[in-house]
């Protein structure tokens, strides 16, 4: 008996091998990094590494708070990803309606999943490069369509101009950016309908429920869990949202204060020639990441109660 | 009791899903149709038909860079990557999965935290790290930190969980093997449809990754295919260079276009697994 049970636990510490690895890289790579942006954000470096570096405590925090730029930065973020969660989700949220609906039985779904999905493969660098050449609004494609649809009908177009102009580069990357990730959300959503068992479908249509009652009294509150994930996981990839917009917005353009976002921002202290402030970029990481955590854990509570 | 009313609806709605799909597929369309037409022609009118520069536009896109020095490297940087997250994800999975050592647990909820965690926090950190360790410019702060993913520990964590019988690794045992050899021969192999679809992810974000490689990297001759595209920020005259950016931007989609048409299955099964798995 004895001997066995050391038997057991020799295997169990053979884990430890398993694991020592990932263990090593990720304190190295990911822990300390993290630790390391939290230092920094107390003291009053400038560019890491260089020059002598003192502790001054709250000093950053209290920047970024006062800082009206950083907010103002926090608010396009908000507004940018506030108009794309509201479309892509409302489009992946219509689209799973449709293809779950009993009465429809809509065919075709493996294929339209993979067609809406495509946008979502591509880089970033490459969707940006591609509208912003097809944004132009002298050269580019798309106010030549327009220009060809309004001469078709005898008017005459004003070219706008989609990505210089403050009143509409906001939410043409919103657009961008909801065309890039519906056919994500809907297939996380899809996954979610599938998931469900046909029993819970077939015994409400013995009961002779309509489609409307099967939906909204099995279907979403089923679907609740994958709602609060795509939420979730949508929020903290939004907020963290910089590619698109770092890449289509000119610096010199007009509209770029109303399109650089919060890691934007951050990249400007953190890494740009001439503006680096480590000590206050890594201040404004962390803001980031307490107002990022604090909005998801309302969302979690939000859903909870809803469950009660 | 399904009408006519039923079959024009069903007609409308398929409409409509097929023309969201096009939504999808005509920039890319145009992208290509721009590619073989010059700047002035692009800016004059817009059709569907292709032209004849072609050539000129892929001349004027190699006298910006060559994007096959760009893909060369991106290659370089997500391959070892990938294959470094598949290997060691799966060996930390199966770690936590199958044995019960002290600590477990602790490293477990680690993985869910910095899993919540947005990447841009640790980011000055970073490159704090790597000019200490003088790694500016090299590919290795790009690959070794993949062999610590904790989003794919997660899911093979489950994956294993929920494929391996433990019975297996036991008659494995009994019969003598050793845990890295009934690892690497039975767990392996159980677990490479999950493996696959991970590692088809992992390598997606690798090759489309931008803000990480371009923090990294400053040299030409280093930058993996975004950061090079990304250069053509500096490029002003759009009018006359039109044909030759959409070019640069088709020759950097074919890679990854290729992948998916390969293994939209595995894809597609992977975002389904990140929804439901939660």
């Amino acid at each position: 008996m004895e001997k066995k049970k050391n038997r057991v636990r020799n295997y169990n510490n053979t884990g430890y091998v398993f694991v020592l690895p990932f263990c090593i890289v990720f304190l190295i790579f990911s822990v300390y990094p993290v630790l390391r942006t939290l230092y920094l954000s107390f003291t009053n470096a400038k560019i890491a590494g260089i020059g002598k570096v003192s502790i001054v405590w709250l000093d950053n925090y209290i920047r970024v708070v006062t800082d009206k730029f950083f907010w103002r930065a926090l608010g396009n973020t908000v507004q940018i990803w506030g108009l794309n969660i509201i479309l892509q989700l409302g489009l992946a949220f219509l689209l799973m309606i449709i293809f779950s609906d009993v009465k429809y039985k809509m065919y075709g779904l493996a294929v339209f999943r993979v067609v809406y999905y495509l946008p979502n493969l591509i880089a970033a660098t490459s969707v940006a490069f591609l509208f912003k050449t097809l944004l132009d609004w002298r050269y580019g494609t798309v106010n030549q369509m327009i220009n060809q649809l309004y001469r078709f009908f005898g008017q005459s177009y004003n070219p706008i101009d989609w990505l210089g102009s403050a009143s509409y580069a906001g939410s043409t990357v919103s657009i961008i950016q909801t065309w890039m990730w519906f056919g994500n959300s809907f297939i996380m959503l899809m996954a979610g309908v599938q998931g469900i068992s046909k029993d819970y479908f077939e015994a409400a249509a013995i009961d002779g429920a309509n489609r409307w009652t099967i939906f909204g009294k099995i279907t979403l509150p089923l679907l609740k869990p994958i709602m609060l994930y795509v939420a979730i996981t949508s929020l903290i990839g939004g907020l963290q949202m910089f590619d698109l917009p770092y890449l289509m917005a000119e610096k010199t353009s007009a509209a770029y204060t109303s399109v650089q976002t919060s890691v934007m921002y951050l990249y400007k202290f953190g890494f740009e020639a001439g503006t680096t402030q480590t000590g206050f970029a890594s201040s404004i990481a962390y803001v980031l990441f307490l107002i990022i955590l604090s909005i998801s854990l309302v969302q979690l509570k939000v859903f909870n109660r809803k469950e009660d | 009791m399904n009408g006519v009313g039923y079959r024009i609806k069903k007609r409308i709605l398929y409409f409509l899903l097929i023309l969201l799909g096009a939504a999808c597929f005509f920039p890319f369309l145009l992208m290509i149709v721009n590619a073989t037409r010059s700047g002035v022609e692009i800016s004059r009118s817009f059709t569907l038909i292709p032209s004849i520069h072609l050539k000129e536009n892929w001349n004027t896109v190699f006298d910006y860079f060559n994007p096959f020095i760009g893909m060369r490297n991106s290659v370089i940087v997500a391959v070892p990557a990938t294959l470094l997250t598949a290997y060691f994800s799966a060996l930390t999975a199966y770690g936590l999965a199958m044995y019960k050592f002290r600590g477990n647990k602790f490293i477990f909820i680690t993985i869910l935290v910095f899993m919540m965690i947005p990447g841009q926090l640790g980011l000055i950190g970073f490159y704090n790290l790597c000019t200490k360790l003088h790694l500016v410019n090299s590919y290795i702060p790009l690959i070794v930190p993949a062999m610590a993913a904790p989003g794919t520990v997660f899911f093979l964590r489950q994956y294993v969980l929920s494929v391996l019988p433990p019975s297996l690794i036991e008659a494995a045992r009994i019969d003598g093997a050793g845990e890295l050899y009934s690892f690497h021969k039975i767990v392996i192999p159980i677990m490479s449809p999950g493996l696959a679809t991970m590692g088809i992810m992992a390598f997606i974000g690798n090759w489309n990754n931008y803000l990480l490689p371009m923090i990294i990297l400053n040299k030409n001759n280093k930058f993996t295919l975004p950061v090079m595209m990304a250069t053509l920020r500096a490029s002003t005259d759009i009018q006359a260079n039109q044909g030759a950016i959409y070019l640069a931007v088709a020759i950097s989609v074919i890679p990854i276009l290729l992948v998916f048409a390969f293994f939209s299955k595995y894809i597609i099964s992977s975002i389904s697994a990140g929804a439901v798995k939660e």
